[in-house]
């Protein structure tokens, strides 16, 4: 079966990049036509994603369901594999489109999300300055995660990974004229370096012992990794588990896992349709992937110790990132948290899984809510979006009563919180309550973690949901109305996903063995968390749903705890603490000390010497032909000399 | 072949004429000055050339051939150096070799 | 016995003279004895039994080379320009240095023995044209052709340089 059309899927949005970056951005082109500078540049980057979409449709459709399960599993398929860099017979760069069960989902994800992204965006964003440049921008960043997660071996998903940190950083930072927008894109982009600063060293030692960067050979059970001993160790782990460590380190960054995870609130500065599709959907999650990508590894070395650390990392990330967004203000930042904390359950789930069968049951819960997170996520920020684009603000304080002003919004946020707070039929009960089974069964400390984290988030979702569509009646200087239809709709075709995509079996498609797993509810289970669910929504209700002092009591009853959490655990601060106090002053000083006295002066020292002896032997070029002449004959008569000397002929 | 007289009191005597040629060289300012320095060099070798013809191979024309051409270069090289020499001396007026030091560096 | 003499005595006459070239302070002098030393060595050649070489040393050198560099001397200078000479110390480390270098070579043309190579001797001034003239193997034809135009070169190139600029090159800068 021929999957070579899938090259497309990337080629239209860097066709669409290169034309809109090339041509909408110059003033020339487009300064004079009315048309030109309207919407026409955000149309051409809908449609070319638009197409991707259709395309990755298609080949989802072809890869599950007509080519099947040729041998009781799914199988891996190459749409295109070429040499990029030929380093000795057997190391090379490739690049390529691998698809098997998780890319095919990953790009439907990327897909989806993207083009509804980029349709919202084309009213979101109407009127704004460097409309074009945003679209342009938005297009490299749907190359960059496609081929990130497509990617047939490490180096291409690094070289890609690297891509979309970029794109990132140039849509945090897409209001350039904001000093904090500016401070945002910057800190995000210095701390996902700094966390794959560990990948690459993880991909170095990786590939230095295995051999190879291709996932497929890295993977296998008889391959360099899983086949051979284990070989030499270091404080207790082996190379592989250390590479495995470090390149988690790169994961966790782009993931925003505990403690790497304070860029991501940050990143909430940028256009909020970028946050959606960015920060909530897409790279936000690349971390998951990479760690499912090499699951088998993960699974396998050192008897899964490092899984464990995922494991943890992922449930303290969640446990922490749903506390402090019970208290934010800000709605994005809310949702940023939220998102923190949905990609911990991630994570958490990757931790608690075995590879295959039953045992399995994390991994296929974890891709699982990746998928259904992505849709809900994108609405939940896409309805945002519209909210703020109504009342122009991102403060909850500032909102109030919106439900009569605008009812699809209304609407398909109500969906999408319960969607996210897991209550059934909604599409994150199904996933939500996988995982929760997955941690039942293998640690009971993570489940109960998640278990309350459960109920903090059906919280804190309602918690802003009503405190901007119900709460206080309040009179706005503009009258909000709802958004044009360029943004309703996608909000409504991502409630509807949000709702559906839940009933979807997933088992059947994608499980870490590729062999189809037929999952079942464990009620006694869902029910409890349907329980903890509605007890948080009512909870919330009481709190938020009409005006009253019960917040505030609340908050002077917990006060310590209370003021913890809204100022998000001071962790920002250590940061700040350890990268002055610490880095800055103990280290970088003293260094740049040396660097600017000792290393400089030493090169000065010979910049001095070079010029003081050029000075000094500069009169030897005089112009003046007789002292030219003289040392000409000086030096014939010297070297005459040395020649009678040598050859003896001086001596007779 | 002068009588008493072997190659090499010709050729020492040439020797001699050359370094005063370059002592010469060394020691004068002036452009012409250089100019007969180097005229006095020139001719030491072409008595070499002539003695060694004489004396080593009485049985070939070569040297005697090759003072011949190193005397019409020489009347060239003199025609064009004196051109030089006047074509500096309007451009400075001065022919002092010292001022010629307009190629330092 | 009186050859040798003459030798000498040519010889003693020469150095003195070249001597006196670099050494006087008046240029229109340095010339004339330049001439002298030239003229002494045309006598060299007569003594070799190269009468033609003579001639045409005599000829170019005396009469065309000097004669030169005597105009010259007359067109920049006036005829009792003195140069200025070099301090003291400058004439003796250069003299030394000079010196050495003549002693060395005078030293090593003693050590080396000459030889040398047998031949009936025929260098009549035909014998000198034909070999200018021949083609063959031995033959003088290509370097003569060539410092005929080097010559012919030089007649044009040293009457375009003394000229100097025209009025319409300068008109045009």
């Amino acid at each position: 079966m021929d999957f070579g059309y899938t090259i497309w899927i990337f080629v239209l949005p860097i066709l669409s990049f290169l034309a809109i970056g090339l041509l909408g951005t110059r003033p020339a082109l487009t300064g004079r036509s009315e048309l030109l500078r309207g919407r026409v540049w955000g149309w051409i980057g809908t449609g070319a994603v638009f197409g991707s979409w259709l395309l990755a449709l298609v080949t989802a459709y072809r890869y599950f369901f007509v080519l099947g399960t040729p041998d009781g599993h799914r199988p891996v398929v190459f749409g295109a594999k070429w040499v990029w860099m030929r380093f000795s017979e057997h190391l090379s760069f490739d690049m390529g489109i691998l698809l098997d069960p998780i890319s095919v989902m990953m790009l439907v994800v990327v897909t989806t999300v993207s083009f509804l992204v980029h349709l919202y965006s084309t009213g979101y964003m109407a009127g704004e300055r460097g409309y074009a440049r945003f679209f342009a921008f938005l297009s490299l960043f749907t190359v960059s995660m496609l081929g990130l997660v497509v990617a047939t071996n490490i180096f291409q998903m690094y070289f890609f990974w690297e891509l979309v940190g970029v794109s990132s950083y140039l849509l945090i930072g897409f209001y350039y004229d904001k000093p904090s927008a500016v401070a945002a894109a910057k800190k995000a982009f210095i701390v996902t370096r700094f966390a794959d600063l560990g990948f690459l060293i993880g991909i170095l030692i990786l590939s230095y012992y295995a051999g190879t960067f291709d996932f497929q050979t890295l993977v296998s059970a008889g391959g360099p990794v899983l086949g051979g001993p284990a070989g030499r160790s270091f404080m207790g782990l082996s190379v592989f588990g250390w590479a495995l460590g470090l390149i988690f380190m790169g994961g966790a960054g782009k993931s925003a896992m505990f403690p790497l995870h304070i860029w991501l609130p940050d990143a909430m500065e940028g256009p909020t349709p970028v946050s959606a599709l960015i920060h909530a959907a897409t790279m936000v999650v690349a971390g998951v992937y990479l760690v499912a990508r090499l699951f088998p590894l993960y699974h396998e070395v050192d008897g899964g110790a490092i899984l464990r650390l995922v494991a943890w990392t992922g449930g303290i990330t969640s446990l922490i990132a749903a506390l402090i967004a019970m208290t934010q203000e800000d709605i994005k930042r809310v949702l940023a948290y939220s998102t923190m904390s949905q990609l911990g359950y991630m994570m958490l789930a990757l931790g608690v899984s075995g590879l295959h069968g039953h045992e399995g049951l994390g991994y296929m819960a974890s891709m699982f809510h990746l998928f259904t997170h992505a849709m809900f996520k994108a609405l939940l920020f896409l309805g945002a979006g519209s909210v703020i684009h109504a009342v122009h603000s991102n403060l909850m304080r500032d909102m109030g009563g919106l439900r009569k002003y605008m009812p699809v919004t209304h609407l398909t946020f109500l969906v999408a919180c319960l969607a996210i707070s897991g209550i059934p039929p909604f599409s994150g009960f199904f996933s939500k309550d996988e995982i929760l089974a997955a941690a039942f069964e293998r640690d009971k400390l993570l489940f109960v973690i998640e278990y309350a984290v459960a109920g903090i988030t059906a919280f804190y979702m309602f918690r802003i949901y009503f405190g901007i569509f119900w709460g206080r009646e309040r009179t706005y200087a503009h009258t909000p109305h709802e958004s044009p239809a360029v943004m309703t709709i996608p909000l409504v075709v991502l409630a509807i996903l949000s709702v559906l995509t839940g009933l979807v079996p997933f088992g059947e498609y994608v499980t870490a063995d590729r062999t189809p797993y037929h999952g079942h509810i464990n009620w006694p289970l869902a029910l409890a968390s349907i329980a903890v669910g509605v007890v948080g929504i009512l909870v919330a209700k009481r709190f938020y749903q009409r005006p009253n002092d019960l917040p505030a009591r609340a908050a002077e009853m917990w006060g310590r705890w209370y003021k913890w959490t809204r100022d998000k655990f001071y962790i920002d601060e250590i940061y700040q603490f350890v990268a002055h106090k610490i880095m800055f002053a103990g280290i970088a000083a003293p260094v740049a000390w040396f660097d600017r006295h000792v290393v400089d002066g030493f090169m000065r020292g010979l910049g001095w010497m070079t010029e003081t002896f050029s000075l000094l032997i500069a009169d030897l070029q005089s112009g003046r032909v007789r002292q030219y002449a003289f040392v000409f004959m000086g030096g014939l008569i010297a070297l005459v000399l040395l020649v009678l000397f040598v050859t003896g002929l001086l001596n007779g | 072949m002068i009588d008493g007289v072997g190659v090499y009191d010709i050729v020492a005597v040439a020797t001699i004429v050359f370094f005063v040629g370059v002592f010469g060289f060394l020691t004068r300012k002036n452009l012409i000055s250089l100019l007969i320095s180097i005229e006095l060099m020139l001719n030491a070798v072409v008595v070499n050339f002539v003695a060694f013809n004489k004396y080593l191979y009485p049985g070939r024309l070569d040297g005697y051939i090759f003072s011949l051409f190193v005397i019409a270069v020489a009347a060239a090289e003199v025609a064009l150096a004196i051109a030089l020499i006047i074509a500096l001396y309007r451009l400075d007026n001065s022919i002092e070799a010292d001022d010629m030091d307009s190629l330092q560096g | 016995m009186g050859e040798r003499l003459l030798f000498y005595l040519l010889a003693g006459l020469m150095v003195l003279f070249s001597v006196l070239a670099v050494s006087t302070t008046r240029v229109i002098r340095a010339a004339v004895y330049l001439l002298f030393v030239m003229i002494l060595m045309a006598g060299f050649y007569f003594m070799m039994g190269y009468n033609f070489l003579a001639g045409v040393q005599l000829m170019v050198y005396s009469g065309g080379i000097a004669v030169l560099i005597v105009i010259a001397v007359l067109l920049v200078h006036h005829i009792e320009h003195r140069v200025e000479r070099l301090s003291a110390f400058e004439y003796l480390w250069k003299g030394a240095v000079v010196l050495a270098g003549m002693v060395l070579t005078l030293v090593s043309l003693r050590q080396f023995s000459f030889r040398r190579l047998e031949g009936a001797e025929h260098a009549t001034v035909a014998d000198v044209g034909e070999r200018l003239l021949a083609t063959g193997r031995g033959g003088y034809i290509l370097p003569f052709e060539v410092i005929s135009v080097l010559l012919l070169a030089v007649m044009v190139a040293a009457i375009v340089i003394a000229k100097g600029e025209s009025e319409n090159a300068r008109n045009h800068d």
